[in-house]
This record gives structure tokens, sequence and C-alpha cells, in this order.
């Protein structure tokens, strides 16, 4: 259990970053307890009325406040920030979000997927088996509009990055990397080991919010059947028919 | 309809304002100005909200055709601007005519000039930002810089008579070498003794990889402790990472949210406008403050905005009690703009 409760400091470290903004640091690992509390704190942080915050980023051990150093002083913010930090216990209970994205695995959606049950002397089916029956815990966004760190993969998909990588991934790909598996949001370049395609969209600067997923939220794949269900959930997503399915409080399934 | 037609693209011109706030956690980058000393001047030359969308001009300034009779202010690098061909100052408000034709050559000193509309600049809002983050493919004129025959339309606004214009004193210099004054952290304790006396002690050149993501930087080696690697956490304007090579990086507006590098200090708010005006080739020292003093600092930049804010409310002109004249003198041609200050 050590490993899972990962090392979270005894007290709040704060560190600076400039003349507005600063880092408030829960510990030194990447920590599912560790990124519960923060998701706790940053909940906190938000309903409470400290004036001269402007915006938290939420990151895997961390959250970075950038505030207004004319509407409060620096010692008054960390004294206030401390207060909500410890207010909270590591047990505090965190409405877990489950997010189901519909996943076709494999063929030309998922054209590295026979690399990876070979890499493993596995078969294709067992891939899909294995990475859909985990749910992913979503440690934060970054790196491109809408896209996600996710946690909690088994090594039995694990796969290298690809030698050469691609220079344009579809949006909605979904890649293996070593012990990690990510969504591609956006049209990019990249080095995954892509498995399969989801036809929902995780990022559209139109919509309000614009990326569907937050930090805290787990992902389930869930796999669709064939090309043509694929297709079908498609044009409802382009008819903005079509709902995301969202489980709230449910159980968590994590890899044997 | 109001609008302005680019004639020319120039090497990078792009719409910007204050940027995409809030919307980092989704890993969205801020982009915005990346020098808004001159951008919230050039606002408030044509008595718009400090923060309203300008263009931001990198190097060599584009060609503007007027569709309509406008207010603008051209602030930031000196691109020797022109109307029609004869030379206009900049850091003031200037009053342009249906069919007059801006342009500029290539920048004199500083890097980024901003040009302020008093109409504003009529594109979409994204995540309430009419930023354009290129990289991202969003924001300003379809997600990307602008080129040639591109049409922006212009806000629906009645034209003030008047104008005003920057003290000389207030109007920064440009100079290729500065002082950027940083605050340690968030992980100086990553670094050695040695490194961060070496940080604070010597001068760092901007590399040609220098954009509006980050700038890179040449100078002696600065060593980590153990690593150079953290586990990924925030980034803000001013960042300044140091990887494996031991080789700053200076984060700047179109960075991205997050990242895996340690930091060893951030610019204060106020010297990132300097920092904006400085390419490939300038050379940097880096001065040590700290957090409480970066917050006096940054009030007294804030006192000094009020200031120019007040003075640029009162020292208002009639655009048509404007004399220009041309004058030949020491075989160079002077352009000269007397006015009647109320």
């Amino acid at each position: 259990m050590e490993l899972e409760k990962g090392i979270m400091y005894d007290k709040i470290k704060f560190l600076v970053a400039g003349d507005s903004s600063l880092v408030m640091e829960f510990g030194n690992s990447i920590s599912p307890i560790i990124n519960s509390k923060i998701r706790n704190v940053l909940n906190l942080i938000e309903a409470s009325d400290i004036v001269g915050i402007l915006e938290l980023i939420p990151t895997y051990r961390s959250i970075q406040v950038i505030y207004n150093p004319l509407l409060i002083e620096y010692d008054s913010l960390i004294d206030k920030l401390t207060e909500i930090g410890n207010s909270i216990n590591e047990d505090s209970a965190n409405s877990d979000r489950i997010v189901e994205i519909p996943t076709l695995y494999g063929g030309e959606y998922g054209p590295d997927i026979e690399f990876v049950a070979e890499h493993n002397g596995i078969t294709v089916e067992e891939v899909i088996r294995i990475h859909s029956s985990t749910d992913y815990l979503l440690y934060m966004l970054g790196f491109t509009p809408g896209f996600g760190y996710l946690g909690g993969m088994s090594e039995k998909i694990a796969a290298p990055r690809l030698q050469v990588p691609r220079t344009k991934i579809p949006a909605g790909s979904t890649g293996v990397a070593g012990t990690q598996t990510g969504i591609y949001p956006i049209d990019s370049p990249g080095g995954w080991q892509l498995i399969g395609r989801t036809p929902i969209k995780l990022y559209d600067p139109l919509a309000d919010p614009p990326v569907l997923l937050n930090a805290g939220d787990y992902i389930r794949f869930t796999p669709i059947s064939d090309e043509s269900e694929y297709l079908k959930i498609l044009e409802a997503v382009n008819n903005k028919d079509y709902k995301v399915n969202i489980i709230l409080n449910g159980e968590v399934r994590t890899h044997e | 309809m109001n609008s302005i037609k680019i004639l020319k693209g120039g090497l990078f011109t792009t719409i910007q304002d204050k940027g995409r706030w809030n919307y980092q956690r989704f890993g969205m980058s801020v982009a915005g100005a990346m020098d808004h000393f001159a951008m919230r001047i050039a606002n408030m030359l044509v008595d718009n909200d400090e923060y309203s969308a300008v263009l931001e001009t990198t190097f060599l300034g584009p060609e503007i055709e007027f569709c309509c009779d406008e207010i603008i202010a051209i602030t930031g690098a000196n691109m020797s601007p022109k109307i029609n061909g004869e030379a206009i100052q900049m850091w003031t408000s200037i009053l342009v005519e249906e069919g007059d034709k801006l342009s500029f050559s290539g920048a004199i000193n500083g890097v980024r000039t901003y040009i302020s509309f008093s109409r504003g600049l009529d594109v979409p809002e994204i995540m309430g930002s009419k930023s354009t983050f290129v990289r991202g493919n969003l924001g300003g004129l379809e997600g990307r810089k602008l080129t040639n025959g591109d049409e922006i339309p212009l806000g629906k606004r009645e034209l003030s008579s008047k104008g005003s214009y920057l003290r000389d004193k207030d109007t920064p210099i440009y100079t290729k070498d500065n002082n950027i004054r940083v605050v340690l952290g968030p992980q100086d304790d990553h670094f050695t003794d040695e490194a961060l006396e070496t940080f604070l002690n010597s001068s760092f050149v901007i590399t040609s990889e220098a954009d509006r993501m980050g700038y890179r930087l040449d100078g002696p080696k600065i060593a980590h402790k153990t690593g150079a690697d953290i586990i990924s956490d925030g980034i803000v304007f001013g960042s300044i990472q140091v990887p494996g090579h031991g080789s700053p990086i200076l984060m700047m507006a179109d960075r991205a949210t997050t990242g895996g590098y340690t930091k060893i200090a951030t610019v204060i708010t106020p010297d990132l406008s300097t920092l904006a005006q400085m390419g490939p080739g300038s050379s940097i020292t880096f001065e040590k403050t700290s957090v409480y003093d970066s917050h006096k600092i940054y009030k007294e930049y804030q006192n000094k905005f009020e200031d120019i804010k007040k003075s640029i409310k009162e020292n208002k002109f009639e655009f048509d009690k404007n004399l220009l004249f041309n004058l030949n003198m020491f075989g160079k041609g002077f352009s000269v703009t007397v006015r009647e200050i109320e």
C-alpha cells in the first residue's frame, strides 16, 4: 500500500513562481491520493472568498495559483491557502466521475494494435479486454488543449514508442507509450502506438466547456463493435445528438 | 462595412489581446500580447479598454489599407511607420482616412510593434479572448497569422475629434542588452550553489530559436544537483526552465501550460515587456529580487500606468488642428507635426 499512498508532505510546500504566481505542492510522487487531495483543495479554494486569486492550474502533485499582488499580500495568501489545505484530511471523499469513451479498436482506427499484442505475447482480443477493463485516473490536462495524463494502465499491454513518430494522428486516437495510455484531442504529430479511436470530441473550442474531461475524472474505454456503429456515433456527435455517458459515484475498476 | 485590408501580411502579424485566461487547467495556452506595456498604451491612445485586441507584428510590419476613416496608434518597436509613404509618429493617436495605406519597414529597435484601432478588431471571442494561438490553430483570424488579402472587420463607433500622446519621458527606449529581474524558484533548490551563482552572474544570449512560445538562451551551463526532470507542473509567463543540457529557456506568451523541466527562476511582470522587445543576438543578465520586493516593483509599475493613463486623458489635441510640415535639412527629409495642446 506504501506505493499507492505515495509520499504526501507533512506540510504543504509553497514555492515562489514570480510576482504573481505560486505553487502549492502536496507531495513528490504521482499518486491517486495526492491527486485526490488536490481536487478537494481546488474545490475549496474556488468556493472560498479569497480576493485576488485569478486562476488555478491543478497538476499531478501541485496547484499553480495565479494571483494579483495588488489585491492580496503574499503572506496573507499563504495563510489562507494553508488553512484550506489543512482543513482537508486525506480520506475526504471525492465524487468520482467515470466518463465512458466509446472506442473502436484495431484496423485502420488502431493500426498498431497487432504490434502491441505481439510485443506482449498476447492476442489482439486480450489487448482490447485489458485496455477496456480498467478505469484510468485523469491526473491532469496539459501539453495540448484537452490532452489528459492518464494513470493506471496494466503493464501487460505496455509498448515502446514508435521509432519514427507519425506526422499526423487523427483526433480521437487512443495510444499506448510505455505504461501510459492517452487520447489525442486534436490532430497532431506523435509517437504513441495507436490501438483505437473514439468518435466523440474531447476538445471543441466553440463548446462550453471546450474540453470534455476534467482532472480527477476516471476514463472508461468502452469497445465499439464495428465500423458502422462507430460511424453512427460519429454522425450523432456531428449533429450534436450524442450524449456522453457519465457515471457518478460508480465503482472504479483497477487492473488485475 | 468598416474594415481594414491586409495588403501585405508582414513577417508575423497576429491579433492579440490580454490572452485566454482561465482555461489553462484544460491544457489551453494563454497566448496574448508579448509586450503588454506597448499593447496597453496603444489602446489608451485610441480611448479603448487597455486589453482590447490589437495587431502584433514581429520584425517586419504589414501593409494595411483602411476601408473607412479610423483612429489608430502605433507603439512598440520602431518599424518606420508611414501613411501613404509619409513618415508618421509613434506613441500618439493618428487619424487616418478611407483609402489610406499604412506601411512599415524592418524594426530599427525593438522586435514587436502594436497597432490599435479605435473601433476595435471585430473577430469572434473564443474562450473569452480574441488572441491568436497559432500552434492551436485558434482565435484571431482563423487561428493563423495574417496574410496578403485578409480583410478584418472593425467594430462600430463614432470617431472622436481628439487624440492624445504618450509623454517622451514615458516612452520606452529599447536596447539590445538588458538586465532582467527575476524571483528565484519554484525549483531553485534543484540547482547547486555554484549553478545559481553562474545564473545570476553571467550574460546569456538569445539564440535564433526565439518566438512567441519561448526563447532559448546560450551561455555558461547551469548544473542541476541530481537531475533536470520533475513531475510535470505549471508554467507561467516568464518561467525559466533549465533542461538537462543546462541552457535556460524563457517561457513566453504561447508557452505550454505545464512542463517537466526544473524552473530556476521567474521573470517579474514589468520586465516581460523588456524581454518581448529583445530578439536573437541580444544578451540578458539576470538580477535576483525577493518576492516582497517584486510586489513593491509591481505596485510602482501599476502606479506608473495610472499616471500615464491620467496624462493621456489630459494631453488631448484636436486632430484638425494638426499641422504637418515636410522639411528638407542636411540632405534628409523630415516630417514634423505641430499640434495645438489644450
